[in-house]
């Protein structure tokens, strides 16, 4: 208990601090008008990216390893669904309909969009020294014994403490940085490699992942972590209180004014 | 709760018109330095346009991967064909020497090809990745004339934009930009992995460009038309495929 009991004071320090220093009307909002409107633009991106990427991916759901393979290849795993191409050998009798037109154009729009939301997230999370206040792991949160009570917590289904409504776990903090620099930053990339033009341009793109049907494989993968992540995420926000924490990212308030007033 | 200043509203009055105006100019730039693409409008016309302009700003000299001999693919995969037509089958029976490319529009000299006049021409070959917006791909070595050759042959006026070519197939044409036409990549292909073009791949001849994927790389090239104006060409976006929701550049 002695290695809790500190994890957890900073947090609820702050957070009686916050109401001691600030009258109720003004309390600090969970989230800043930047993350929250970047926080809804990646939302919908994500969205359109995911049901577009599903429709491509439809036609030719077979992966490859290295730089080529076609169905005249043995892949290194295909996909238990039909086809929206005639060609490709699925064991169902049907061919779907073909959706790669539309699909393709929304999955690039999205991605610029989601580009660009994200550039200005992390430059302001930089300038505003959000990553380090708000998602670097405080020194006492890099304990296995603490990050473990955070892991159990949701199995249990208990609902987060008060301090966790305004500040995010050693967890949280490693979860969401991994997602914005390793599983970001490894899609966009994966995803470039696969753009000829981009290509030509920086060949080293394709060849350190290993190839463009690595890059394409890379690409499925990281996405499937995304997916994973938003519905772990998704799960957590209901477990802590829908519309609290929904509401919190929407108008940066938390149900905490309330509940003092 | 809403607490506008007055100043706060010049303020992001003049953010806002400074903005408009800023993304007015930008328009106007875009336009006369060729980086907005014939399928700009509707819903996905910004994500095209940016995509476009990018890569003509990044990648327009830049040459597609080549690789080894070694790495030729040994069953290079054919894509799915239409049925082909009553023409197409007479002109194979006899050995395509009756296949004709023909280009006119804004050239000095429109003029007519065979097969055999191009294969006279300078022959030249890479071995680049086919790749299909499908997702997948394979490496072949092609071998034609580049395009920036025949096109030097019959002149191109300076004001033209773009490179228009019709196939064979039904209802199958598509266009490029002059910088992907006088690319050093750009063939007018007639051979692959050391023989004649398969006909399944596209033989007598295709168009082959390795920046951009496989529906780009149109079989069968029966005509160029060398235009400064897309407009009227089928429904003003370019190429067939865009009248279907699949975009005009495919470099991507």
């Amino acid at each position: 208990m002695a290695t809790l009991g500190p994890a957890h004071l900073p947090a609820e320090a702050s957070v009686s601090s916050g109401v001691s220093t600030a009258p109720v009307t003004k309390l600090a909002p969970r989230h800043s008008a930047l993350v929250r409107m970047t926080h809804w633009i990646t939302t919908l991106c994500f969205f359109a990216l995911l049901v577009t990427g599903i429709e491509i991916v439809i036609s030719h759901p077979r992966f490859y390893w290295g730089e080529t393979g076609t169905v005249l290849t043995s892949p290194w795993f295909q996909l238990p669904i039909p086809s929206s191409r005639r060609l490709v050998p699925t064991g169902y009798g049907y061919v779907l309909p073909d959706q790669n037109g539309w699909s393709r154009a929304l999955h690039f729009e999205a991605a610029w969009i989601a580009v660009l939301t994200g550039l200005l997230y992390v430059i302001s999370g930089l300038l505003t020294r959000h990553f380090r206040k708000d998602l670097v792991p405080r020194k006492t949160d890099l304990s296995w014994r603490v990050l473990l009570t955070s892991f159990a917590k949701p199995f249990r289904f208990e609902r987060p403490s008060a301090a966790e409504a305004s500040s995010y776990n050693g967890l949280q903090r490693l979860a969401y940085l991994f997602v914005i620099f390793v599983l970001f930053p490894l899609v966009i990339w994966s995803g470039l490699a696969m753009s000829l033009g981009f290509a030509s341009a920086f060949p080293w793109s394709v060849t350190l992942l290993g190839g463009r049907q690595s890059a394409r494989t890379i690409h499925f993968f990281v996405s499937l972590a995304l997916a994973l992540f938003l519905s772990v995420h998704v799960l957590m926000v209901c477990l802590a209180g829908f519309w609290s924490r929904t509401g919190a990212m929407i108008t940066g308030r938390t149900g905490t004014r309330k509940e003092l007033t | 709760m809403i607490n506008l200043s007055r100043r706060k509203l010049i303020v992001s009055g003049l953010a806002a018109t400074a903005g408009a105006s800023g993304l007015a100019v930008a328009a106007r730039l875009a336009q006369k330095y060729g980086l907005v693409p014939p399928d700009h409008g509707g819903i996905y016309g910004l994500g095209e346009t940016l995509t476009y302009a990018s890569q003509r700003l990044l990648t327009r000299h830049s040459l597609a991967r080549e690789f080894p001999r070694n790495r030729i693919s040994p069953r290079p995969f054919p894509n799915e064909l239409g049925p082909l037509t009553e023409d197409f089958k007479r002109l194979q029976a006899g050995g395509f020497a009756d296949w004709r490319l023909s280009i006119d529009g804004m050239v000095h000299q429109p003029a007519s090809f065979s097969i055999a006049d191009l294969k006279n021409c300078p022959s030249r070959s890479h071995i680049t990745e086919l790749a299909c917006e499908e997702g997948w791909s394979y490496i072949a070595e092609w071998i034609g004339v580049p395009l920036s050759h025949v096109l030097h042959l019959v002149g191109v006026h300076p004001q033209a934009r773009y490179v228009v070519y019709v196939s064979m197939e039904p209802d199958t044409w598509d266009s490029i930009d002059m910088a992907d036409a006088l690319h050093p990549q750009t063939f007018l292909c007639y051979g692959m992995n050391g023989n004649d073009l398969p006909v399944p791949h596209g033989g007598p001849l295709r168009m082959r460009l390795p920046r951009q994927v496989g529906y780009k790389n149109k079989k069968f090239i029966t005509q160029l038309t060398v235009t400064d104006n897309l407009k009227s060409f089928g429904k003003g976006l370019g190429c067939v495929d865009a009248e279907y929701g699949y975009a005009w550049y495919a470099g991507i």
